[in-house]
C-alpha cells in the first residue's frame, strides 16, 4: 500500500522520554481522527516497546531510539521502534507472558500487551546489533 | 502524581496522571520509604485518577505486594477505572486477590 504520510524521530533512551515518545506518535495520528480507545492502545504499545529498548536493549546505559510512523491509503498505521542495543537472544522466550529479565518491578507483560492492543507485532533482532519492533493497527471504522 | 495518607494503620496512595516505567520508579520509592517508617497493615493503591498506564502500573502492584508480604501486611487496589480494565485482566493480577 502507498504511504500517505510519515514521520521519523529519534531521542536518547532515557526513561524521562517515554512520555514524549508515545505522545508524539499519538499527536501525529490525530489526523486520522482516532477514537480515545484506539489512541490509548497505541500509546500503551509504544510505551511498552520504548521501555523495552531502554531497560533491555540499552540496559539503562543510554543510546538512541528511532521511531517511525507511517500511514497508508487504507489508514493502516505502521510504527517501528528501533534500538541499536544488545538485541534479544531468544525472541520466542522474550515474548512469553510473565517472562522478564527486568527484575522484580517489571511485570513481563510488554509483548503480551502489544499483541493484545495492536493488530500485529513483529520483532526482528540481532544479538549485539539491536532490535526493531514493528506494530500495526488499522484505524478505520468499517468494522 | 502521588498523594499519601495514613490513617488507622492504612497507608493510602492516591495515584494520578500517567503511570509508566519512569513515573512508577519515582512513585515506588516514595511509597516504600513511607511504608518502611509507618509499617502499615494495609497499603491501599487507589487508581481512580490514573489517566494512562502501561504494564509498569501492574509491576508497581506486584512489587508492593511482595514488599508488604515481607512486612506482614497486605495490598489492596481500589477504583480501577474502566479504561484500565483490559490491562488488569490481561495481566492476571486478579489472581492475587488484591483488587477491591
Amino acid at each position: 500500500m502507498k504511504i500517505k504520510n510519515q514521520v521519523k524521530f529519534s531521542f536518547p533512551a532515557k526513561s524521562s522520554n517515554e512520555s514524549f515518545a508515545r505522545s508524539a506518535v499519538a499527536a501525529f495520528l490525530m489526523q486520522l481522527d482516532p477514537t480515545i480507545s484506539q489512541l490509548s492502545d497505541i500509546k500503551t504499545s509504544v510505551s511498552e516497546a520504548v521501555t523495552n529498548s531502554i531497560v533491555h536493549g540499552y540496559k539503562q546505559e543510554g543510546g538512541l531510539i528511532y521511531i517511525s510512523v507511517a500511514i497508508d491509503e487504507n489508514s493502516l498505521v505502521t510504527i517501528k521502534v528501533r534500538d541499536k542495543g544488545c538485541g534479544i537472544k531468544d525472541i520466542e522466550k522474550a515474548m512469553e507472558p510473565l517472562f522478564t529479565t527486568g527484575g522484580e518491578e517489571r511485570a513481563g507483560l510488554g509483548f503480551a500487551v502489544m499483541q493484545s492492543f495492536m493488530d500485529s507485532v513483529k520483532v526482528r533482532s540481532t544479538e549485539g546489533k539491536g532490535t526493531t519492533v514493528t506494530l500495526k493497527k488499522k484505524l478505520s471504522y468499517d468494522l | 502524581m502521588l498523594e499519601l495518607n495514613f490513617e488507622n494503620s492504612v497507608l493510602t496512595a492516591h495515584l494520578s496522571g500517567e503511570l509508566d516505567h519512569h513515573t512508577a520508579a519515582v512513585i515506588r520509592k516514595k511509597i516504600d520509604a513511607k511504608a518502611e517508617i509507618l509499617k502499615p497493615k494495609t497499603l491501599k493503591l487507589d487508581y481512580k485518577n490514573v489517566d494512562f498506564m502501561d504494564s509498569s502500573g501492574i509491576g508497581l502492584i506486584m512489587g508492593r505486594y511482595r514488599n508488604m508480604a515481607l512486612m506482614g501486611g497486605k495490598v489492596e487496589v481500589t477504583n480501577v477505572p474502566p479504561h484500565l480494565k483490559r490491562m488488569f485482566s490481561l495481566s492476571g493480577i486478579e489472581t492475587l486477590g488484591v483488587i477491591k
